[in-house]
């Protein structure tokens, strides 16, 4: 760690695991309840704990990619962030407005608006946050030294990030075009600008656990997310299909969706490429192993499971099904949560100055959590083209089909044990490394490469 | 060989073009397309008010509409035509709130005239024309 302002991430990442575990929490009440087990219905019902789920996903990865700027800007910046007491101040008022917003869907005060149930009038502190958190990132950034690719693409995500959550903002009485609108935030995010955040964190590592030229990796990087927007802004058209859009989206969300998995693929063969070219190999293994991961998952979660169900045939029948839960969770997990896990693998003995690089806890996490996604995923798949079959082709009542799928919630609930057991060792070496040091400040910046053997 | 500055402006050039081309089409969607398939104009004020109960009370986190939702409970873009207004009342309205094969739905304490909007804006929603979904089985239902 070059700077001591950089340990400002570490509020971010310790909420952002925090709330990575309520996320699951409610994960497993909803999985039971799907088998028939919902003793808590009467103080967490489903439509509480969905939208706490979902909304803890987005607040636990936003927490982590708000953690991973304040820790790359003054990095590739090369100064101190502007000011760490309104950094500090940001991320109280950030979990104090998660909080409320928490407490608020357990008193039935949301909007059903799938991943954007926070009420209107917590959007707006939303959106302040979200301002107080741009304006330091970018200051730090026009003030540096430096304005480097990496820095210059992650910002612009986060802020392109923060400028689709408006179209969100807005009340429509016609449902097909609040839906239609509803898409700019969620798939342009995910689909989109937060691809922008990913590339632009991917870079920074890439650049530090590899030792290859910036100036190859970076170039590199405007490919990967020049394809990403060829792809994936008409790629919203598949929200389009059978949300009262005009038909034409099933031709053009058709094509441009078929081409998505390219961009994650191109990000998948960038990490891998970088990583065989490198001539030096950073010793914090569990950083490397991660960022590979984020690039192999996302093109598998988000790319070929998002093809799985995105042509307009498919997604006929497809469509409102579990079948999209299982591309969900992978994908998420893929290119989102693993890319957390990453920033987090990496800055954290820089930050603390302990140099756990490789240890057994933080080997099994990786495989255990990864493996329990992949089972996750599998057990959704079953029970999503179970339910396809038995309503959309054979005929029976939806809760028909319900009692005969619920043997693949019980798999599914096994396989998201053995995630948990992954996060939670994963959690277990981050609070082993301890709290940031001003002991592991190194005015030469990162120095731990060594040449591979 | 590509270089960094040639990569720069097919980042920026190809996501100035494919974003003006989204735009002109959400435009047009937005000004002909939508409005041809769901009719917003014969939209009740009770439709109008069910549409804000189907918000405010998150049921888009159980059921789905226009496959959109969690996968908890039932779709409900047709449930006006496949159920009827008078099942819907029933569902709504249960003392001890609903519980098919003993799934519990929230027990809502809803007025006759939400009950009446809601079932509105289920027959708003029934007449709305989506590409065909969701569609018909293919097989007939077992007996």
């Amino acid at each position: 760690m070059k700077y001591r302002s950089q340990k400002v991430a570490y509020y971010f990442f310790a909420l952002s695991m925090l709330l990575l575990i309520l996320q699951i929490t409610y994960g497993f009440i909803m999985a039971f309840a799907h088998m028939g087990f919902d003793g808590l219905h009467e103080w967490i019902p489903f439509n509480t704990a969905t939208a706490t789920h979902k909304n803890l996903l987005v607040v636990w990865i936003l927490s982590g990619f708000m953690g991973a700027a304040y820790y790359i800007i003054p990095d590739e910046a090369e100064r101190e962030l502007v000011s760490v007491p309104l950094a500090k101040l940001q991320f109280w008022s950030f979990a104090i407005v998660g909080v409320i917003a928490v407490a608020g869907f357990h008193m039935g005060w949301f909007e059903g608006r799938k991943f954007l149930e926070i009420p209107r009038p917590l959007d707006y502190l939303v959106a302040l946050n979200v301002v107080g958190f741009l304006l330091l990132i970018l200051f730090t950034l026009l003030k540096g030294k430096k304005k480097t690719t990496t820095a210059w693409v992650l910002t612009m995500g986060l802020v392109f990030a923060a400028l689709l959550y408006l179209p969100g903002m807005i009340y429509f009485e016609n449902i097909a075009v609040d839906s239609f609108f509803r898409w700019w935030v969620v798939h342009l995010w995910v689909e989109g600008v937060w691809e922008l955040i990913m590339g632009g964190i991917l870079s920074y590592l890439l650049i530090r656990l590899t030792g290859v030229d910036r100036e190859v990796i970076e170039k590199w990087l405007y490919v990967i997310v020049g394809l990403t927007f060829l792809s994936g802004i008409l790629g919203t058209g598949h929200h389009y299909y059978y949300t009262g859009g005009p038909d034409y989206w099933l031709m053009i969300g058709g094509i441009f969706s078929a081409l998505e998995p390219l961009a994650f693929l191109g990000m998948t063969a960038f990490a891998v490429q970088m990583y065989r070219k490198g001539n030096k190999k950073h010793p914090n293994k569990l950083a490397l192993f991660w960022t590979l991961n984020t690039a192999i998952l996302s093109f598998l979660g988000a790319g070929l499971l998002g093809l799985a169900h995105t042509l307009p045939q498919v997604n006929l029948y497809t469509h409102g099904t579990l079948v999209t839960a299982m591309h969900g969770h992978l994908a998420f997990w893929g290119a989102y949560g693993s890319l957390v896990f990453s920033i987090i693998s990496y800055a954290m003995p820089q930050m603390t100055g302990r140099k756990i690089f490789d240890n057994k806890i933080g080997n099994f996490a990786f495989w255990t959590a990864n493996i329990g996604i992949l089972g996750m995923t599998t057990a959704f798949a079953a029970a999503g083209v179970s339910q396809v079959s038995l309503e959309r082709i054979a005929g029976y009542e939806y809760m028909e089909a319900a009692k005969v799928i619920e043997p693949h919630f019980f798999v599914l609930i096994i396989a998201a044990t053995v995630f948990t057991t992954g996060i939670l060792l994963f959690v277990w070496n981050f609070i082993k490394f301890g709290v940031p040091s001003d002991d592991a400040l190194q005015p030469e910046g990162d120095v731990a490469f060594q040449p591979v053997s | 060989m590509l270089s960094k500055k040639q990569a720069k402006t097919f980042f920026l050039g190809g996501t100035l073009l494919f974003f003006l081309i989204f735009i002109a089409l959400s435009v047009d969607s937005l000004s002909n397309g939508i409005p041809e398939n769901t009719h917003p104009e014969k939209m009740s004020e009770q439709a109008k008010l069910g549409r804000y109960l189907w918000d405010k009370n998150n049921c888009m986190g159980c059921h789905t509409l226009m496959g959109e939702g969690a996968y908890y409970a039932p779709e409900l873009t047709r449930v006006y035509s496949r159920k009827g207004p008078d099942y819907i009342r029933a569902v709504l309205t249960a003392p001890e709130g609903w519980q098919p094969r003993g799934r519990k739905m929230v027990k809502y304490d809803f007025t006759d005239e939400e009950v009446d909007a809601l079932i509105a804006f289920f027959q708003w929603m029934n007449d709305t024309y989506l590409n065909g979904f969701p569609p018909e089985p293919m097989m007939a239902q077992p007996q």
